[in-house]
């Protein structure tokens, strides 16, 4: 499986969805900063993983695969649905890299410098969700099963 | 009211990054890891550290691994829902917004607290 770019699929993404998102990431995050100023940091941490674009993205998502299909003369779809599954499923692995991310600003922050840190952190994010996600597409228990003959 | 303005332009362009990120990128199962992005981490934890001290940053990361046990649940949630029950997308992924919350407060009340 090749990892590919396709910049035309941002063709498909109107301006007030894309609005959508910057709102919608800047309110989660002025939200999470005013949490941890009236709760406390333990509290206020909690929604640094929280699933801020998710919600938009699988829709968006189901929105245009269902388009495309419309365009092709096909009315009704689950495909749309499928594609927001598949992109749920990666969320799960990034989710997981997210733990290293936490793991690793919690333990060296105090003590490092900070662009450094969430470099580094980003790093091991970026890695970790990968490798999981390419173990997942490798493992034999992912691939279709046949039967023997 | 400055800082907060702060907060939601920062975290606002960070976050629309990665889900420019995630639009362009194939197959959508890798795109996905995007998604989970810690963006909203990135922002946070940048301005906290400078105007609160690395001190309180590192105990909201430290949270954050709890949020994030949160989030693969909500996700693996999204995944059976989505994938194999083939219910609509935005009702799902918003009302499972509240397994999230649940997941994230019985984690906050039986470890963080």
């Amino acid at each position: 499986m090749v990892i590919k770019l396709k910049v035309g699929a941002l063709e498909q993404t109107r301006w007030r969805e894309y609005l959508t998102r910057f709102v919608l990431g800047g309110l989660v995050t002025a939200m999470t900063g005013w949490l941890a100023h009236r709760f406390g940091p333990v509290f206020g941490g909690l929604f640094l993983a929280f699933p801020a674009i998710f919600p938009a993205s699988a829709t968006l998502l189901e929105k245009h695969e269902r388009e495309k299909k419309r365009q092709a003369g096909f009315a009704f779809t689950i495909r749309g649905r499928l594609a927001a599954a598949l992109d749920a499923r990666g969320a799960v692995m990034g989710a997981l890299g997210g733990m290293g991310f936490g793991a690793l600003v919690w333990k060296t922050l105090p003590r490092g410098n900070l662009p450094l840190t969430l470099l580094l952190a980003l790093g091991c994010w970026f890695a970790a969700s990968c490798l999981l996600w390419y173990v997942r597409k490798h493992h034999p228990w992912a691939r279709p099963r046949t039967k023997l003959a | 009211m400055l800082q907060m303005m702060i907060r939601f332009v920062v975290g606002g362009a960070i976050v629309s990054f990665f889900a420019l990120l995630a639009d362009v990128l194939h197959p959508k199962g890798f795109a996905g890891l995007f998604a989970a992005a810690p963006s909203v981490a990135l922002a946070t934890l940048t301005l906290a550290a400078t105007t609160d001290g690395s001190a309180y940053a590192a105990l909201e990361a430290r949270s954050m691994i709890a949020g994030e046990v949160a989030f693969v649940a909500y996700a693996a949630a999204c995944v059976y829902f989505l994938g194999i029950r083939h219910a609509k997308s935005a009702p799902t992924a918003v009302l499972l917004l509240a397994l999230w919350g649940l997941a994230a407060g019985a984690l906050y009340a039986g470890i963080l607290s």
